[in-house]
């Protein structure tokens, strides 16, 4: 046994192996896996790995240098969607949204967010998804409305990304639901309102199920 | 000279303008062949040829000398073989776009970083390694700061995995609209990545009870980031800051990104600047409205991170053409995201019955590999495909198994349907995806 794979053993059997079927694949047959059967604990399949070499405790230096979530505030942009956790203080109503949209938007999505010069419609598409011409929006794709403000303050305008106020993503967030059809022309968002948004597509996802094909290997007279 | 020299079987696909420009010196190329393997007959039954062979030009006065710039570039007789945007959906603006891999001219299964395939949500930033941070923080007991000099002090690991793009393939469903193999597959490259381990930073930082998810957050414009399990992360995920023996590439993800062996090009994401620990998905519009795969009835099937097994013959491929019958290696790459190939099977019937390639060392886990199979046309038409199959059993499915359990409407990612060339009675090559 190589010195890699006994420190793979040794990982698996103190526990340390993070999957079990990585530790089954030391076996003489290392070619064989389980493949998109191995999942995570969500269910995601994760497809075969290794075996890999581990790197000996010993080697593992400490090199990072303590940090507080304090110094990383202005980093740390990201909202988890579903629940809206990390959506900031502030809020935006529809017509506020319309003068900022109009502003630094409508150069590339037109008029209305029915598409512009560079990028096709915000608007619409709700229903379509069951017809074979299926239109993306973010009224009808996104299944959390918070999605909205995550993408307009981490990427846009795409000139000046994170250049807008909390305020003015919140209000532009705010108006594009209202041109879909989801929130009133006097709604105000906030972290509370926006995430009480019903998107239409809030159920249309389903965790990847693959493999969902069963190609046999034949070799003569095939079809 | 022409292209010939380095792919003397198949004519590859050039504009007019250069078919032109290659017609005199193929022509003479043609002729100093025939005359070479004339001359060898001859010579065999002891007769000489009418004149004796030109001594080379390049023979008689020196080469240039070392270049000012000490970085070298290919020659300028190879100045064909670079990445192309796509022709087939043609985006208004480029810093949301893409540029292609030419597979068809990478002989091995490493592609020179100039040629790595590129796909940016909001153009290339120009990072200064000096200045450059990543952090880790949420669900960790020590939230920490690494600079680019700490990063390259970790024990490293260098791997060979491919790199490919989820839409790989997605112009070219259910009938063709793309003409070479660069177009219907060059969101594809193969890359020796170097960097630390994500698991060896993680482990410093401490993972909290309950930890599963963990987002990756780059330094670009479009701050692109997505969820991936912890299992993942844990297993092989690798910060890399190399690619191919240098550092990564500015397009690449200069100075560091995360490298996710086998799994859909987007999740490895570049600049890497944040990562934070969580206990659920975000479910952001790179997740959600992006990335996810159109299902019956209006579903859409998200997370879908593997890249399935696959394979694509690259020559002869769309475009080119075989100038007279005889013998011609078939050649191509296979690769699967969830282990390595076992075999490749090659077929010139279309699809009615199947040979067995040889699969090329070294075959490694998420790798391309290569295979090859000789092959002696009789003139007459015929249609080739391949078909891999990987280290799990699992065998590459046609476009018409895929249509069976997917929706193929709109942009549909994660093509991994068998590719069929069908070659015609002037041994012209070209792409009858979802006709054969």
């Amino acid at each position: 046994m190589s010195s890699a794979r006994r420190e793979r053993a040794v990982a698996c059997a103190l526990g340390a192996g993070l999957l079990a079927w990585g530790c089954a694949s030391l076996g003489p047959d290392s070619a064989a896996g389980p493949g998109m059967a191995a999942k995570s604990r969500s269910g995601i399949p994760l497809g075969r790995s290794g075996p890999h070499e581990v790197q000996p405790v010993a080697d593992r230096p400490h090199f990072g240098q303590p940090v507080t979530e304090a110094d990383l505030a202005k980093w740390n942009i990201d909202v988890r969607t579903p629940d809206g956790r990390g959506l900031p203080p502030g809020r935006g109503s529809v017509a506020e949204g319309k003068k900022v949209y109009e502003a630094k938007c409508v150069a590339c999505h037109g008029a209305d967010a029915k598409g512009g010069s560079v990028y096709g419609p915000m608007v619409g598409g709700i229903g379509s998804f069951t017809t074979n011409a299926r239109v993306l929006t973010p009224g009808s794709m996104y299944p959390y409305a918070p999605i909205l403000f995550d993408y307009v303050r981490r990427a846009m305008p795409m000139d000046r990304p994170q250049s807008l106020t909390n305020e003015e993503v919140y209000a532009v967030s705010a108006y594009l639901l209202h041109l879909n059809g989801l929130v009133p022309a006097d709604a105000v968002l906030d972290a509370k309102t926006l995430v009480a948004v019903q998107m239409p597509n809030r159920n249309g996802f389903m965790v990847d199920d693959r493999p969902d094909t069963g190609a046999q290997r034949c070799m003569t007279n095939c079809k | 000279m022409s292209k010939e020299h380095f792919h003397p079987v198949f004519r590859s696909e050039t504009s007019p303008a250069e078919q032109q420009e290659a017609l005199p010196s193929r022509r003479s190329f043609l002729r100093r062949s025939a005359a070479v393997a004339g001359g060898g007959a001859l010579a065999m039954a002891g007769a000489a040829r009418a004149t004796p062979l030109e001594i080379a030009p390049t023979s008689k006065e020196p080469g240039r000398g070392i270049p000012e710039s000490m970085y070298g570039s290919p020659s300028k007789f190879e100045a064909y073989v670079a990445r192309r945007r796509s022709d087939v959906l043609k985006n208004r603006q480029n810093w949301s776009d893409w540029s292609m891999t030419p597979l068809q001219y990478q002989p091995g299964i490493i592609t020179p970083n100039g040629l790595v395939f590129e796909r940016h949500h909001a153009g290339v930033p120009e990072i200064d390694p000096a200045t450059h941070r990543v952090a880790i923080h949420g669900m960790v007991k020590q939230p920490l700061m690494f600079s680019m000099e700490d990063l390259v002090r970790y024990p490293s690991v260098s791997r060979f995995h491919f790199h490919e793009c989820s839409g790989n393939g997605l112009t070219d469903w259910l009938k063709p609209s793309a003409t070479t193999v660069q177009q219907t597959h060059g969101l594809l490259s193969g890359v020796l990545w170097t960097g630390v381990l994500a698991s060896t930073l993680l482990d410093e930082a401490g993972l909290e009870p309950g930890a599963a998810w963990v987002l990756f957050e780059g330094a670009d414009a479009a701050a692109h980031a997505r969820s991936i399990p912890i299992e993942k992360v844990m297993d092989d995920a690798i910060i890399a800051y190399a690619m191919n023996g240098e550092r990564l590439r500015a397009e690449n993800g200069y100075p560091v990104r995360l490298v996710l062996p086998g799994w859909e090009g987007n999740t490895s994401v570049k600049w890497l600047r944040r990562i934070k620990v969580g206990d659920q998905p975000w479910h952001l519009r790179s997740e959600t409205a992006r990335y996810t795969d159109p299902m019956p009835d209006g579903k859409w099937r998200q997370f879908s991170m593997v890249m399935e097994t696959k394979s694509v013959i690259t020559n002869p491929s769309g475009g080119q053409s075989l100038k007279r019958p005889g013998f011609y290696e078939v050649t191509g790459f296979a690769w699967s995201g969830s282990g390595k190939i076992r075999a490749v099977d090659v077929s010139f019937d279309g699809g009615k019955n199947w040979r067995e390639a040889v699969v090329e060392g070294p075959v490694m886990d998420k790798s391309l590999t290569r295979f090859k199979i000789g092959w002696n046309w009789d003139g007459k038409p015929a249609i080739l495909m391949s078909r891999a199959v990987d280290s799990n059993g699992y065998v590459q499915p046609t476009v018409q198994d895929l249509q069976k359990s997917r929706a193929i409407v709109g942009f549909v990612q994660h093509h991994n349907g068998i590719q069929p060339w069908a070659i015609n009675e002037k041994g012209e090559v070209r792409n009858v995806i979802g006709q054969a």
